[in-house]
C-alpha cells in the first residue's frame, strides 16, 4: 500500500516539471532573441537579408566559432583560457614567419597547428598537473604567446600567401557563396557536440565542472581530461589562427587581439555556467549566432564599433542574470518568491533598457 | 575555589535540554550546570551530544524542550550575538581570527573605541594590551594573527571572549593541536581564569588532560545525561565505563565467513602529519573495524590505499604482490573501492542523476570507441539501484534530493559495480536512519560472505564491535591496539583511544 501511494505521489509531479524545464531552458530564449533582432534588422536595413551579404558577414565569426567550441568545455568543467587569441595570433606569426623564411606554406600551416597543441598542453600542464589555477595560468600565457607572436614578426605583417592557401580563409561554396569557413566550423561544432553530448568524455566534463573531488574519488583521471581539453583550445585555436591567415591574407603579430573575451562572451551568452557544470553545445552556438547577426545589423546601419560593443557587454551581464533567475524559477515550480520576483524585475527593467538601447544606437541613422 | 561551589548560583544552568535533528534526538534530557570559577569538563565519545549542548548554550541552536537558567534567571538565546552579549564565550578547535589583521585588532574586531567617528587606535591597542596582561601573556598586540601559532591564536580568542565580558567560557578541544609545553600554557591561563572567578568548560578526549586541569566532569552518552563527578573522586575506569557503558545490541549481525588468503598487506606506511609505521593484513571475507577518535588519521589511511593522497614510504601488497597506488584509478585497477567519508563532496556529484552517479567509475565499459551507450548504461544503474533498494522518483533523480541514507546507498551501489574486491568504507552509516543503517550492516556481511575483503572506519564502537571480526584501533596516526572480535570490548577500545602516547613531546 505504502509503496503504491509513494509512488503516486512522486511520479506525477515529474512530468509537468519536466515540461517546463523543457520551455525554460536558455537556447528557446537564445532562439527567440535570434528571431526579435532578425526582425529589427531587417526593418531598419534592406540589406539585412541579403544572403549573400550575410554570408560575408558570417566568415567573421568562424574563427571566433572554431575557439568557442573547446571554451565550451573548458568552462563546464568551472577552468577558463584566456590565452586562445593570443594562442590563434602566436600560431599565424609562426605560418607567416615561416612563408617568409620559404617554407612550404602547408607544411608551415601544419607546424602552426603543432604550435598551438604545445601552447595549449603547457596550459593543461600548468593547470591539471602542477595544479595552479586555470585564470591565471592563462593569463600568463594569454601575454606570453602574444609576446612570441611579436617576437616572430616584429612589426612587420607577413604577405603574400598562395591562393589556394587563402581559398581555405576566402573561399565559397555554391551560389549563396556558402563560406568554407563555416563548413569547417560546422563539422567541427558537430564533432564536439557530439562528443559533449553523447560521449564519456562529455559526461566527465559536466561531471568535473560539478564536482571535481567526487569524479576523483570516482578514479577517474581529472588530470588527464583537463590536459585534453587545454590541448584542444590549444589546437583549434591554432586551427582558426591558420584560417584567420589565410581570409586576410596576410598575419600581423596583433591579429585577433581582444577575441578571447568574443569567444568567453559567446560560450557564457551560450548558457554555459560560468561556474562550470552545465550548459549545451547548441545554446553556444545559437549565442555566436546572435552575436553575429547583432553585429552585423549594427555595422549595416553604420552602428560604431564601440557602441556595437555596449550592446554586446550589456547582452551579456542580462545572459548572466537570466538563467540564474530561470533556474530559481524551475527550481522553486513556479512559486512566487521575492527573491524571484526581484530578478524578474531587474530582468525585465535590462531587457526594456536593453531593447531602448538597441533603437536609440541607430536613431542617427534613421533619422537621415 | 571549588569547596563551596555548591552554595552559589551557577553561572549557566541547562535543564532538561532535548534537541532532536528529523527525528533523532541528539539531545535528550540532558542536564548541566557550571559554577563561578569552576572548570567543568565535558566528556563523551564522538556523537555523544557534546557539540549539540555547546551549541544550545551558544545560542546556535534553540533546545526543542528543556530550559536555560543564566545566573539563576530563565532565557532564551535568539542566536549566537545573543549569548555572547550575555556573556557566554567560546574557542574551538580550529582558531577564527581575522589571518592579516593584527592581535589587538582582532580583540577589539567589530567595537573598535572610537573618538569623533574615527577609530582610536591607541585606545585600541592600551585595551588589547590590558587583556593581554591579564592573562599574563606576553604578546605584542601588533603582530599579525596570520604569523601566530594555534596556540598562540586561541590564547587570542581568549583574551577577545574576556574583553567582551565572558563569564562563562567555552572551550571545544582546545589541546588537539598543541605540544605539551603548548598545553601547560593554556592550563595556566584556564586556571588563571578559576582564579578570577570566569567558569570553564572544556572538551577533550584525553583522559589525563581533564585530570590535570578540571574540577568536575559532566558525561553524556548517546544524547542522554550519564552524570557529573569530581574530577578528584573518580578514576579513569569510570568514566571510560560511564562514557562507552551500554549494551551492545544485535542490530549489527555480522555473519560468519570463512576467512580466506591475505588480499591486502600494508606494512610501514607512513604519511608525515597524518599517519606513520601503519601496518596490517586484510582477509577475504573478513571485515577489519578501524576504531578510533576523530583526527586519529583513519580516514587519511583510507585516502592513501585509494590512492587520494598517497604514502610517502611503506608497502602495499595486494594478494601477495607488491603494487604501487599513486592514484584512484590505479586503486581501482587493483580492485579497491572506497566508499568516503564525506558523501556529500566526495562521494556523490550531487546536481547528476543517480544513473550519472553510479556509472560514473564504470563509464568506459558502456562505451566503444568514447560513444556512451546511454541506455544500457540507465538500465544496469538501474538495476543497481533497486537491488539496494534506493527509495526516488526515478533513475534520473539527481543525487541532491535524495534523503542522507538514500544517498549513502547510491554510493554504495556504484562501488558495487566496480565489483571490488577489497572495500574500504569511511564511516559507512554515518548520518543516516536505522532502517538504512541495517541494510548497510546486511550487505556488509553478504559482501564478506561472497569473499570480499572490507576495511571499515567508524567512530560508532557499538558498529565496530558487531560488525567487525578484527579490530584495529588508532590513535595520533599509529595504530595502538589490534583485538580479535571475542576479546574486544568498548573500554579496552576507548583505552587503545584516548591513553596519553609516551613519545608524544617527540612528535610534536
Amino acid at each position: 500500500m505504502t509503496t503504491i501511494h509513494e509512488e503516486n505521489n512522486k511520479l506525477t509531479p515529474q512530468p509537468k516539471r519536466r515540461s517546463l524545464d523543457f520551455f525554460l531552458r536558455w537556447e528557446w530564449l537564445l532562439v527567440a532573441l535570434i528571431i526579435v533582432v532578425i526582425l529589427v534588422n531587417s526593418q531598419l536595413s534592406p540589406y539585412f537579408l541579403n544572403l549573400r551579404n550575410m554570408m560575408r558577414a558570417t566568415s567573421d565569426y568562424m574563427e571566433m566559432g572554431l575557439m568557442m567550441l573547446p571554451m565550451v568545455f573548458i568552462i563546464i568543467t568551472g577552468n577558463i583560457d584566456l590565452s586562445v587569441a593570443s594562442t590563434l595570433a602566436m600560431c599565424a606569426s609562426l605560418l607567416g614567419y615561416l612563408h617568409i623564411q620559404g617554407v612550404n606554406i602547408w607544411i608551415a600551416a601544419l607546424a602552426a597547428l603543432l604550435l598551438g597543441v604545445l601552447g595549449g598542453a603547457l596550459n593543461g600542464y600548468l593547470i591539471a598537473r602542477v595544479k595552479l589555477p586555470a585564470l591565471v595560468v592563462t593569463l600568463g600565457t594569454y601575454a606570453f604567446y602574444r609576446g612570441i607572436a611579436y617576437g616572430l614578426l616584429g612589426d612587420q605583417a607577413a604577405t603574400g600567401y598562395p591562393p589556394a592557401f587563402t581559398f581555405l580563409g576566402q573561399g565559397t561554396l555554391g551560389a549563396i557563396r556558402f563560406p568554407l569557413s563555416a563548413v569547417l566550423f560546422i563539422i567541427c561544432a558537430i564533432i564536439f557536440g557530439l562528443v559533449l553530448h553523447k560521449f564519456t568524455f562529455g559526461r566527465y566534463l559536466y561531471a568535473i565542472g560539478n564536482s571535481e573531488e567526487a569524479v576523483r574519488y570516482s578514479g577517474v583521471s581529472v588530470a588527464r581530461v583537463k590536459m585534453i581539453i587545454f590541448i584542444l583550445s590549444g589546437f583549434m585555436s591554432a586551427l582558426a589562427g591558420v584560417v584567420i591567415a589565410a581570409r586576410f591574407g596576410s598575419t600581423r603579430p596583433d591579429v585577433g587581439t581582444g577575441l578571447e573575451l568574443s569567444v568567453i562572451t559567446a560560450t557564457v551568452l551560450g548558457g554555459i555556467n560560468i561556474f562550470g557544470g552545465s550548459g549545451t553545445m547548441i545554446g553556444a552556438i545559437l549565442a555566436l549566432l546572435l552575436i553575429g547577426l547583432m553585429r552585423f545589423g549594427m555595422g549595416l546601419v553604420n552602428v560604431q564599433g564601440q557602441v556595437q560593443s555596449i550592446a554586446i557587454g550589456l547582452l551579456l551581464i542580462f545572459s548572466i542574470l537570466l538563467p540564474n533567475a530561470a533556474r530559481q524559477l524551475s527550481r522553486r515550480g513556479l512559486q512566487i518568491q521575492r527573491g524571484t520576483a526581484v530578478s524578474a524585475l531587474v530582468m525585465l527593467a535590462l531587457g526594456g533598457f536593453f531593447i531602448w538601447f538597441f533603437f536609440w544606437s541607430r536613431i542617427p541613422v534613421l533619422n537621415q | 575555589m571549588t569547596e563551596d561551589v555548591n552554595e552559589q548560583v551557577p553561572i549557566i544552568q541547562m535543564r532538561d535540554i532535548s534537541k532532536s535533528f528529523s527525528g533523532v534526538h541528539a539531545l535528550k534530557n540532558v542536564r548541566m550546570e557550571v559554577f563561578p570559577g569552576e572548570v567543568h569538563a565535558l566528556l563523551g565519545e564522538n556523537g555523544a551530544g557534546k557539540s549539540t549542548l555547546i551549541k544550545t548554550m551558544t545560542g546556535v541552536y534553540q533546545p526543542d524542550s528543556g530550559e536555560i537558567l543564566l545566573h539563576g534567571v530563565p532565557l532564551r538565546f535568539s542566536g549566537p550575538r545573543h549569548a555572547q552579549q550575555q556573556g557566554i564565550g567560546a574557542i574551538y578547535q580550529e582558531p577564527s581570527l581575522f589571518p592579516d589583521l593584527d592581535i589587538a585588532e582582532n580583540i577589539m574586531a567589530g567595537r573598535q573605541p572610537t573618538r569623533s567617528g574615527r577609530v582610536d587606535w591607541r585606545a585600541v591597542y592600551r585595551e588589547a594590551q590590558n587583556m593581554l596582561q591579564q592573562l599574563g601573556v606576553g604578546l605584542d598586540p601588533h603582530l599579525k594573527a596570520r604569523n601566530l601559532s594555534v596556540a598562540q591564536q586561541q590564547t587570542v580568542e581568549i583574551a577577545r571572549a574576556l574583553s567582551l565580558n565572558a563569564q562563562l567560557l567555552i572551550m571545544d578541544e582546545p589541546t588537539s593541536s598543541l605540544t605539551l609545553t603548548e598545553v601547560e600554557e593554556l592550563f595556566r591561563i584556564i586556571r588563571q581564569l578559576r582564579q578570577s572567578g570566569t567558569a570553564v568548560i572544556f572538551i577533550s578526549h584525553r583522559l589525563e588532560e581533564l585530570f590535570a586541569v578540571a574540577d568536575r566532569v559532566t558525561i553524556l552518552r548517546d544524547g542522554q545525561y550519564v552524570g557529573t563527578r569530581a574530577m578528584s573522586g573518580v578514576k579513569t575506569e569510570d568514566l571510560i565505563q560511564m562514557m562507552v557503558g551500554r549494551q551492545v545490541n544485535e542490530l549489527f549481525p555480522k555473519q560468519e565467513a570463512p576467512l580466506g588468503d591475505t588480499r591486502l598487506e600494508v606494512q610501514g606506511l607512513t604519511l608525515s602529519g597524518k599517519f606513520a609505521d601503519v601496518s596490517f593484513a586484510l582477509h577475504a571475507g573478513e571485515i577489519l573495524g578501524v576504531a578510533g577518535l576523530i583526527g586519529a588519521g583513519r580516514t587519511d589511511l583510507a585516502r592513501a590505499l585509494f590512492g587520494i593522497q598517497p604514502a610517502q614510504s611503506g608497502t602495499i601488497k595486494i594478494d601477495g604482490t607488491a603494487v604501487e597506488i599513486r592514484s584512484a584509478q590505479q586503486a581501482m585497477a587493483q580492485g579497491l573501492g572506497f566508499v568516503p567519508e564525506d558523501r556529500q563532496h566526495h562521494g556523490l556529484v550531487l546536481p547528476m542523476s543517480i544513473a550519472d552517479n553510479i556509472t560514473l567509475p564504470i563509464l568506459p565499459r558502456y562505451a566503444s570507441a568514447g560513444w556512451l551507450h546511454a541506455k544500457k548504461a540507465k538500465r544496469d544503474a538501474s538495476a543497481a539501484a533497486q537491488r539496494l533498494e534506493v527509495k526516488s522518483a526515478g533513475i534520473a533523480q539527481k543525487a541532491k534530493e535524495l534523503s542522507g541514507g538514500n544517498q549513502q546507498k547510491v554510493v554504495l551501489a556504484k562501488w558495487l559495480e566496480t565489483q571490488p574486491r577489497i572495500l574500504i568504507l569511511d564511516e559507512p552509516t554515518r548520518g543516516i536512519d536505522v532502517g538504512t543503517k541495517a541494510a548497510v550492516h546486511q550487505l556488509m556481511s553478504n559482501l564478506a560472505n561472497q569473499g570480499v575483503a572490507i576495511l571499515m572506519i567508524s567512530s560508532e564502537l557499538p558498529e565496530i564491535l558487531g560488525m567487525s571480526d578484527r579490530i584495529l584501533v588508532m590513535r595520533e596516526g599509529r595504530i595502538t591496539g589490534e583485538f580479535m572480535r571475542a576479546e574486544a570490548t568498548q573500554e579496552k577500545l576507548m583505552a587503545a583511544a584516548t591513553a596519553v602516547s609516551p613519545d608524544k613531546s617527540e612528535e610534536n
